[in-house]
């Protein structure tokens, strides 16, 4: 299977598609499923039967208790946002419910297996405000979440089976950007949580990144190589759990942290990761830690603004060399 | 094409009525004397907490004073492996699904002997009653409720959820959305909504457009029923009836049971009696009240002895005590038990 090259997007529908195979108690669920508008899971009643798919309303917040409750009584939902941004019409389900349900019944048996496939992430299709956010910081701060990156086909096919085996709640969230990128698939087996890969070894500069970020810091090192300067470029995977020993071990050996995200700077991603870093890391780091970052604003609508808010490579590699 | 149609929907009332002699010769004895007894465990168990409160206990208490007849008519029609979805006021849902006291008082007073470990508080939750926990947020637990459905119609089995919500939450925005999917996809779920006509200290007739909220079935392609919800018989009967339609596959149901609460919405209301609510008007629906009305019933029909009955609240009394001094008596949980849970597989540890 090596060399067979598949986009993000179909790798993401072939690990559904295998997982719901081996596991019966698997349903999907979404607003236009079977059509899908990333075309994730376009045509999968072809694949199942209608019991186990299921066409949801706009009712973004019910939908996610639904979900929650199916999965408390023994089915593993899979249930697709069609835009990131319409997480925040369910946080209640997902932020106060899901990921609090298990703690507040006394454990035991309450577990709420279920993935909310985060899909349409980010900027790519120029729609505004309502449908170009990055929102994975937002659910960052509760207890009773996981939260998954995947930047690439192979991760997104591996981490999507863990996401679907985990007993608990899953935001698994894939970008517009990457859903068209191709890879290849190193291995049918899950990926861990918490595991981060180093997608670059290098000794001048540490660069923490996911998501949509991650490419664009690999690209961006790579040129710097040209000029000599060796950037190691850390891709999390999930940013919970977080893979901070992998941080942390960089940063002893390269003294420098840089962290690119797409998402907005204030309270994002990076401000939690540049924190730790100066909590557990400072006697290593011989600079100040920057946060790459999209700028806080609003997100403009069209394809020609919206570029211009999120980090550019250049942005990334002006921010090593003002380190070095 | 100069015909052009208006269409105007408007409300359709269709009222019949029951004999309650038919009802009560429709049951057996045992289920009269489990509602009653649930009934009046119910209430000792209001004057459990309430002792509890006078100690000085950390305790939240929405009294189910006035409103025990619709959770436990409502639930003596349900199996060991029927779920409940229950909701804030009061503790009558607990003790019809085979809660017992002390699990109940020491969660209340966050012990660790308490049913969820002492942390939920009043959220109570029992996998083993299969009562499936009690969400702070108003309405979050109804589109819970049409989920376990869901999942019961995906294993084909004849189980039902029975889900209860207060007036207040038919204003919810999930109230609608539950609705809408539970009809759409025909799952077994069983709507009651105790409509005790104030949202807190508003009443209703300042937050709610309709004064019958079964109206609001209607919009979602379900039939809605309004009954007296302080009838035990009345309510034992149409619910049982919804949940037998639910259990045949037939799809969900919305009831309506008219109510009072006697009590302040939590404890820390002091203004529900002269305040808010006249005191004629509470007094009124105390001479109401859904145990003296069965009470009566039992002895008019010949079911039960006022013996019988006397033994009944006298052991509620003994279980209550027993119950009062247990969650006294409990631990509070260690400090490490605090953090415990938020995961099902501790091992990932974030």
């Amino acid at each position: 299977m090596a060399d067979e090259k598949i986009t993000y997007a179909k790798a993401i529908r072939q690990a559904i598609v295998e997982e719901m195979h081996r596991d019966e108690n698997i349903i999907v669920m979404g607003q236009d499923i079977r059509q899908s508008v990333w075309g994730v899971t376009t045509g999968i009643d072809n694949d199942f039967d209608m019991s186990r798919i299921y066409p949801l309303p706009i009712s973004e917040n019910g939908f996610c208790g639904v979900a929650t409750g199916a999965a408390m009584t023994g089915l593993r939902p899979v249930v697709e946002f069609m835009y990131g941004d319409f997480l925040l019409l369910a946080m209640d389900a997902i932020c106060n419910q899901a990921a609090k349900y298990r703690y507040m019944c006394g454990g035991g048996e309450f577990k709420i297996p279920v993935v909310f496939r985060v899909s349409g992430t980010g900027i790519g299709s120029g729609s505004g405000q309502h449908h170009a956010q990055y929102p994975e910081s937002w659910v960052m701060h509760f207890p009773g979440l996981k939260i998954v990156t995947p930047s690439t086909a192979n991760d997104a096919y591996g981490l999507m089976k863990t996401a679907i085996r985990d007993n608990n709640p899953v935001l698994f969230f894939e970008y517009k950007q990457l859903f068209g990128k191709f890879g290849t698939l190193e291995s049918t087996e899950p990926i861990p949580f918490g595991k981060a890969k180093i997608t670059k070894e290098g000794s001048d500069v540490t660069i923490v990144t996911y998501g949509t970020a991650a490419p664009k810091s690999l690209a961006a090192a790579q040129k710097l190589e040209t000029e000599g300067i060796h950037a190691e470029v850390i891709d999390l995977r999930t940013i919970k759990p977080l893979d901070k020993e992998c941080i942390l071990k960089s940063v002893e050996k390269t003294n420098k942290l840089i962290i690119v995200e797409d998402s907005i700077k204030t309270g994002g991603v990076g401000a939690e990761i540049a924190a730790i870093a100066a909590e557990e890391a400072v006697g290593y780091l011989d600079g100040a830690i920057l946060r790459v970052a999209g700028k806080d604003t609003s997100m403009p609508a069209g394809k020609m603004l919206e570029i211009q808010v999120v980090p550019s490579e250049n942005d990334i590699i002006k921010a090593v060399k003002s380190l070095l | 094409m100069n015909n052009l149609t208006i269409k105007k929907i408007t409300k359709q009332e269709n009222c019949t009525t029951v004999d309650k002699a038919t009802i009560v010769a429709s049951m057996d004895k045992k289920t009269m004397m489990t509602i009653y007894r649930d009934m009046i465990r119910t209430r000792e168990l209001d004057n459990g907490i309430e002792e509890l409160l006078k100690r000085g206990e950390s305790i939240t208490q929405h009294s189910t004073r006035g409103q025990e007849a619709t959770p436990i008519a409502t639930i003596a029609n349900l199996r060991k492996n029927d779920y409940v979805m229950p909701y804030h006021r009061g503790w009558g849902w607990a003790i019809g699904k085979g809660m017992n006291f002390k699990e109940i008082m020491a969660e209340l007073i966050n012990k660790k002997t308490g049913s969820n470990r002492g942390r939920g508080g009043p959220q109570l939750a029992s996998w083993e009653n299969r009562i499936m926990g009690r969400p702070g947020i108003q309405g979050a637990h109804l589109s819970i409720a049409v989920g376990i459905a869901l999942s019961i119609k995906y294993r084909k089995t004849d189980e039902v959820v029975v889900c209860f919500f207060g007036n207040g939450s038919s204003n919810s925005g999930n109230l609608h959305e539950s609705l809408n999917m539970a009809s759409t996809w025909k799952v077994p779920v069983v709507f009651i909504v105790e409509n005790n006509l104030y949202e807190i200290y508003e009443p209703i007739t300042d937050t709610t457009s309709v004064s019958d909220i079964a109206d609001r079935a209607l919009g979602h392609g379900l039939e809605g029923t309004i009954i007296d919800g302080n009838d035990a018989f009345l309510v034992y009967k149409v619910v049982g009836e919804a949940i037998e339609k639910a259990r045949r596959g037939e799809g969900p149901s919305l009831i309506e049971t008219k109510t009072y609460r006697w009590m302040g919405h939590s404890s820390n209301d002091q203004r529900y009696y002269g305040g808010y609510r006249s005191k004629e008007e509470v007094d009124a629906w105390k001479e109401k009240c859904p145990i003296s009305l069965m009470e009566k019933d039992l002895i008019a029909f010949g079911v039960a002895t006022q013996a019988e009955l006397d033994e009944i609240q006298k052991a509620a009394v003994e279980e209550k005590q027993a119950a009062v001094q247990f969650a006294i008596d409990s631990p509070y949980p260690e400090y490490e038990d605090l953090l415990t849970d938020n995961y099902a597989d501790e091992k990932e540890g974030l």
